[in-house]
């Protein structure tokens, strides 16, 4: 594992673009049942970083149906336009320009090209296509991608600003598969690595940030649980107490020999 | 007869709408859209200043929840 923190800063904010980053949990606002609740579950988690998917309007059906924009602030929050749904590299580039549009010439967007509806599994080749143009054109691209070392370094290569792997399938909850990738590309990378996808409950956070991401990003872990506010509370602590654990430095594995805690000698006889 | 395709949907006129018409005639002028015009992204400056011609494809797009 590196021993080196990707980008600190003394309060333990993580650089992310050129822009200090204080919560280390990025949250997603799909799934949820209404909007007042993706609201109060965001606010629970105490995130800054937040992810929407760009979509058609829905025409004509209802003209007066609230906004997502309108609960969760542009001001407030630093929102991450996603590439959801797209399949090629043109498809997330057009999506993201649209997003800039949106939302007044914004440049950190979110790039995931997916390859596989069933697992919805990156498609690399493209990713790494749109991953070029997207940063020839000024965007700053966070890149959700497989957990493969070489990838990674391709897309810190091409200038992304965050190499995102998954844990696991997205909207699994299966939890982090392969901690020795994600060590792997860890150890190697300049960039923040956020875990993107797979995290089920707060310990699969801890995880993560205990491996020495600098981020986790989820959203249905929350978005699914019995109490949505509940468990963007417990993962906003998972993910700080995973952070601090790596801080620390966990005492070295010790296989098949035990230490007593209590002292071997004085004992009564 | 002239016509235009909105996110999909065929729309008919019998006289074409600009493009700041057509969004105040879809409820979504004001609000927090973009729009494509035959793949082209259109600044929300620009709006008022577009004029559609027959058989043209637009995107209109907002952000809604997503992860």
């Amino acid at each position: 594992m590196g021993c080196e923190e990707k980008g600190a800063v003394s309060d333990d904010r993580f650089l992310l673009a050129g822009r200090e980053v204080r919560s280390r949990l990025l949250v997603g606002t799909g799934k949820y049942v209404d909007l007042a609740q993706t609201a109060a579950a965001v606010e629970a988690s105490g995130a800054e970083i937040v992810t929407v998917a760009i979509r058609r309007t829905n025409i004509g059906q209802y003209p007066g149906q609230p906004n997502l924009l309108d609960v969760i602030s542009p001001e407030r929050y630093t929102l991450l336009p996603n590439t959801a749904g797209c399949y090629t590299a043109q498809d997330a580039v057009r999506t993201l320009r649209l997003a800039r549009e949106l939302l007044d010439d914004h440049r950190l967007v979110k790039l995931e090209v997916l390859g596989d509806p069933d697992t919805l599994f990156p498609n690399m080749t493209e990713t790494l296509v749109a991953a070029e143009i997207l940063v020839k054109e000024g965007f700053s691209v966070m890149v959700y991608c497989s957990d493969d070392p070489i990838m990674a370094r391709r897309l810190e290569d091409l200038g992304c600003v965050a190499i995102m792997p998954l844990a696991s399938l997205i909207g699994s909850g299966m939890g982090i598969l392969n901690p020795w990738n994600l060590g792997i590309i860890l150890e190697r990378a300049t960039v923040p690595v956020i875990v993107d996808a797979g995290v089920g409950t707060a310990s699969d956070a801890a995880i993560a940030m205990e491996l020495g991401c600098a981020g986790v990003l989820m959203n249905t872990a929350i978005a699914q649980a019995r109490d949505p506010m509940q468990m963007a509370h417990a993962m906003g602590l998972a993910v700080q107490a995973g952070r601090l654990a790596w801080r620390a430095g966990r005492m070295p594995r010790k296989p098949y020999r035990a230490s007593p805690s209590s002292p071997s000698l004085g004992l009564i006889q | 007869m002239m016509y235009l395709t909105v996110n999909g949907l065929v729309h008919r006129y019998e006289v074409l709408p600009t493009l700041l018409q057509l969004l105040q005639e879809l409820g979504v002028e004001g609000r927090r859209v973009a729009v494509e015009c035959n793949g082209d992204i259109v600044p929300r400056s620009q709006y008022g200043h577009v004029m559609l011609n027959s058989g043209d494809c637009l995107e209109i797009v907002v952000a809604v929840g997503g992860g």
